[in-house]
Order: C-alpha cells, then sequence, then structure tokens
C-alpha cells in the first residue's frame, strides 16, 4: 500500500540553509549538504530545497549543492525557487533533483506548465501554489494566488489555478497557506482539501506546522497525499522518526523502513 | 567487471551512477561504472542498465537517435546473454508496446503492452507517487535479502502507466495501487524495475548490489 510521504523543506540561500538545522551530529549545520544527508538517515521520504537566493547569477551554487546532495542521498528531492525557464529546469534535472518546483513563472504564463511537462514529463514537474484566504467571514470560502512571497496579489482563484495547472500537465501540487506560514497555527485544511479534492494529482500541503498533530491533520483533513514542514525539524522540536512515529500511531499508513546509513 | 548505464537524454544519470557506485562499494565488489551514449562501451560491458524518465515514445525516440544502440542492446541481451536491467521508463521499453499518449514500439523483450493505470478506487491519485511495498509473484536472485509484503521494505515509484507482461510467469512482483501493478519483471538474464532502485534507500541499494552479483 502506498504511504503517506512526510517531506522535510530546507531554504537555501547563497548555497547555505538559511534557518539552520539543529541536529546533534552536524559538523556543518549550514550546509544543506549535511542537513540533506541527516534528514535522509532519519527516514524522510522525500527532500525539498527552496532557493531563496535572490540573484539569479548565483544558480550556479545552487547547482553545486543539488549534485552533492544528488551524490549522498538515494532519496527523492525536489528544488524549487526562481525557476523561470526550461534552461533552469533542465539544469536542476541534470545536476540530480528528480521534481522541479515552478511557483512564479507558472502564475505569470499557465502555459509553461505546458511546455515543461511535455518537455521532462509531468512526474518531475510541481506546481507551487501560494494561496491566502480572500473572502470574509460568513461567505463561501474563497483563496487567491500571491506571488513574491505573499504580497502580491493576482486576483487569481486558486482552485480554478489548482485545476489549470493539472490539465496543463503538473504532475503535483505543493500547496502553501500564505496566512499560515510560518505561525505554527497548521495548515489551512479547507484550502488543501479543496484542493486536493479537486485535482487528480497528489497535493503536498504546506505551512504552518507547529506541532505533529498538524501533520496528521493535513492528511486525515486536508486529505494531502504529503506533508511538508521545515521549522519543526530544522529547530529540533521534533525528530523526522518521531513524526512519522505519531502519524503511523495515529492511523496514517507511513514507511518505517530502517533507513540506509551513509 | 564493467557496467555501462546508457546515456541516450533521458534523465540524469550522475546520481543514478552514484547510487551503483555506492552499492558495489557496500557489496565489495571491484566493477567500474560508465556513463555513455557510445554503442561500442555498450558492447564491451558485461552489465547493462537502461533508465529511462517521461513518456515512453520520448524514451524510444531518444534511443533509436543513437545510431547503433538498439542493435548493439538486442545482441548483447539475446546472444551473448548479459544481465540486463531496465528502470521505470527502461524497464517499460521492454515491452511489447507503449500505448502512453500514442502506440509505440518496444524492444519486445517481455512481451505485453504498457497502460495506464486505472485503479479501482478513483480517488487515488494518479500518478502513482511515493513509497510502496512489493509483493514477490516469484523468486528471483535481485530481490535475495529483502523483505517483501505488507511488512516489507519499500521502494519509491513514480508512473502513470504500468507494463502488463502477456505471460504470468514474466511478473517478478507486483505492488498494491487499487489493485496490481506490475513492480519487477524478469525472464532469463533479463529485469526491470517500475520504480527506482536509485532512489529507494536501503532497498534500492540492496536491489542494485544483487543485480551486479547475479549471475543467470
Amino acid at each position: 500500500m502506498l504511504k503517506v510521504r512526510l517531506i522535510p523543506c530546507l531554504d537555501v540561500k547563497d548555497g547555505r540553509v538559511v534557518k539552520g538545522v539543529q541536529f546533534l551530529d552536524l559538523v556543518d549545520a549550514g550546509d544543506p549538504v549535511e542537513a540533506a544527508k541527516a534528514y535522509d538517515a532519519a527516514g524522510a521520504d522525500e527532500l525539498c530545497f527552496l532557493d531563496i537566493t535572490a540573484s539569479h547569477e548565483a544558480r550556479g551554487i545552487l547547482l553545486d549543492v543539488v549534485q552533492r546532495t544528488a551524490e549522498a542521498c538515494f532519496m527523492p528531492l525536489t528544488v524549487g525557487g526562481g525557476v523561470r525557464t526550461v534552461e533552469d529546469i533542465r539544469n536542476l534535472l541534470l545536476a540530480g533533483a528528480d521534481k522541479v518546483s515552478i511557483n512564479t513563472a507558472a502564475v505569470k504564463n499557465p502555459d509553461f506548465v505546458r511546455e515543461a511537462s511535455e518537455k521532462f514529463g509531468n512526474q518531475c514537474i510541481v506546481v507551487a501554489i501560494d494561496a491566502k484566504k480572500v473572502s470574509g467571514e460568513g461567505e463561501p470560502p474563497r483563496w487567491e494566488i500571491f506571488t513574491h512571497g505573499g504580497r502580491t496579489a493576482t486576483g487569481i482563484d486558486a482552485i480554478a489555478f489548482a485545476r489549470q495547472v493539472t490539465d496543463l500537465g503538473a504532475g503535483e501540487l505543493l500547496v502553501t497557506s500564505m496566512d499560515r506560514d510560518g505561525t505554527k497555527g497548521g495548515y489551512d485544511l479547507a484550502l488543501v482539501r479543496a484542493i486536493a479534492d479537486a485535482v487528480s494529482v497528489p497535493v503536498i500541503a504546506s505551512g504552518g506546522v507547529g506541532n505533529l498533530d498538524h501533520l496528521v491533520d493535513g492528511v486525515s483533513k486536508g486529505h494531502a497525499s504529503a506533508v511538508l514542514a521545515a521549522s519543526i525539524f530544522h529547530f529540533g522540536t521534533h525528530t523526522i522518526s518521531e513524526a512519522k512515529g505519531y502519524m503511523a500511531r495515529a492511523g496514517l499508513k507511513m514507511r518505517l523502513d530502517e533507513p540506509a546509513h551513509p | 567487471m564493467s557496467v555501462v548505464i546508457i546515456d541516450y537524454g533521458s534523465g540524469n544519470l550522475h546520481s543514478a551512477a552514484k547510487a551503483f557506485e555506492r552499492a558495489a562499494r557496500e557489496a565489495e565488489l571491484d566493477l567500474a561504472i560508465t556513463v555513455s551514449s557510445d554503442p561500442n562501451i555498450v558492447a564491451k560491458a558485461d552489465r547493462i542498465v537502461l533508465p529511462g524518465v517521461g513518456a515512453f515514445a520520448d524514451c524510444r525516440r531518444g534511443l533509436d537517435s543513437v545510431p547503433g544502440m538498439v542493435e548493439v542492446l538486442q545482441r548483447r541481451v539475446h546472444e551473448d546473454h548479459r544481465p540486463f536491467l531496465g528502470i521505470c521508463v527502461g524497464m517499460q521499453l521492454m515491452a511489447t508496446r507503449g500505448l502512453e499518449h500514442t502506440t509505440s514500439y518496444g524492444l519486445d523483450w517481455i512481451h505485453g503492452d504498457v497502460k495506464t493505470i486505472e485503479p479501482k478506487d478513483p480517488s487515488l491519485k494518479i500518478p502513482h507517487m511515493g513509497w510502496n511495498t512489493l509483493e514477490l509473484a516469484k523468486p528471483h536472485p535481485v530481490l535475495d535479502g529483502i523483505p517483501t509484503g505488507p511488512d516489507g521494505l519499500h521502494a519509491y515509484f513514480v508512473h502513470s502507466y504500468a507494463l502488463s507482461p502477456n505471460d504470468p510467469a514474466d511478473v517478478v512482483a507486483t505492488t498494491d495501487y487499487g489493485g496490481s501493478v506490475t513492480a519487477i519483471v524478469g525472464r532469463d538474464n533479463l529485469v526491470g524495475t517500475q520504480f527506482h532502485p536509485e532512489k529507494s534507500q536501503a532497498l534500492g541499494l540492496k536491489l542494485i548490489a544483487n543485480f551486479l552479483r547475479w549471475r543467470p
């Protein structure tokens, strides 16, 4: 039976982990490759790198990080942030990424999703949907797509956009609530569920995890196929194996294999 | 001993090569692993690996675009009986036909078609993406020491199409996704995995090491 995926996400800027990772046994907690290896050994089901490097010129550093990670970690790796062109995707895949996440470029030009999935296969094209609730109290819920880290409203309905990019060839959607991101208050379950129920592809819930119940809720109430979290793992609040054990005890089907040791 | 991972423009082979190197190192096997698009290297390799990512027809076109490659593959596999491992679309290319978007022809080593997965439970997502366990259909050396069944190790799958062999005896293992889906095929010196051993951590490294030791 297919298992629920638990995906730790690392924010990477100029080749370094931004938030820092608190693993006791890491030589260099700021090196994304070291952090990736630690997550790999801890039994993470996939890894996600989000590149928040401001300048496009610094892409070479990211490619080096991806390449070194892929050499050391035999598990799927998704890389996102600043992916604008087919060439960007090709470079990331050649460096060793298994999936590439597209965000602003998909909003600006949805046809880019079609172009990318036709070229590389829909299994490696993830569309990252950053959404904020725009409906008021008592109104039917409505979410809108935001870009530029949640600062810029687009007027695009999040559910309609999710359907559109899936039809264009996205193989997976990474749904982040901009209202919840960083709050530790849990995913926006209504948003995740509305999108997961609207599309045929797997949905990853993201944004707002503060405790292990939030991870369980993302699947049981949000209908997500996978759950992503950053800070609860970075800051050592919980380990990957604690989280997976907790989710399994809550009745979710989890992969609890002994990981391959480096 | 030499192992070639065939490069025909499909996917990242660098990380696949690293997984093979590590599996060989852990199994204390002395061998050279080469990523190559040169049919002359394939012609001399002791073991052949055909990876593949993307659409069936694109991968077939990619394979055909390397002059002499298909002929060398046929010869090494059928006349010289070299151990062969197909991975993901590389495994699907072992089939007679692929029915993804259009009908295109595979290498016809495992008779059968590659068809869209249709889970009985319509709420199951496509692609079948993530970690799943294997159900053994028949014992095979590449699965030596790998626990299968519901409590066994997991393999990483990502696919929307699957190979249905005409002869059930060609199925080595299946996985459950709203019904039985072919996970490993095998016949004589040929073996193919729908999942990605190079991304499947413990199970994957073990399976690769088994393939490297396999004497069909």
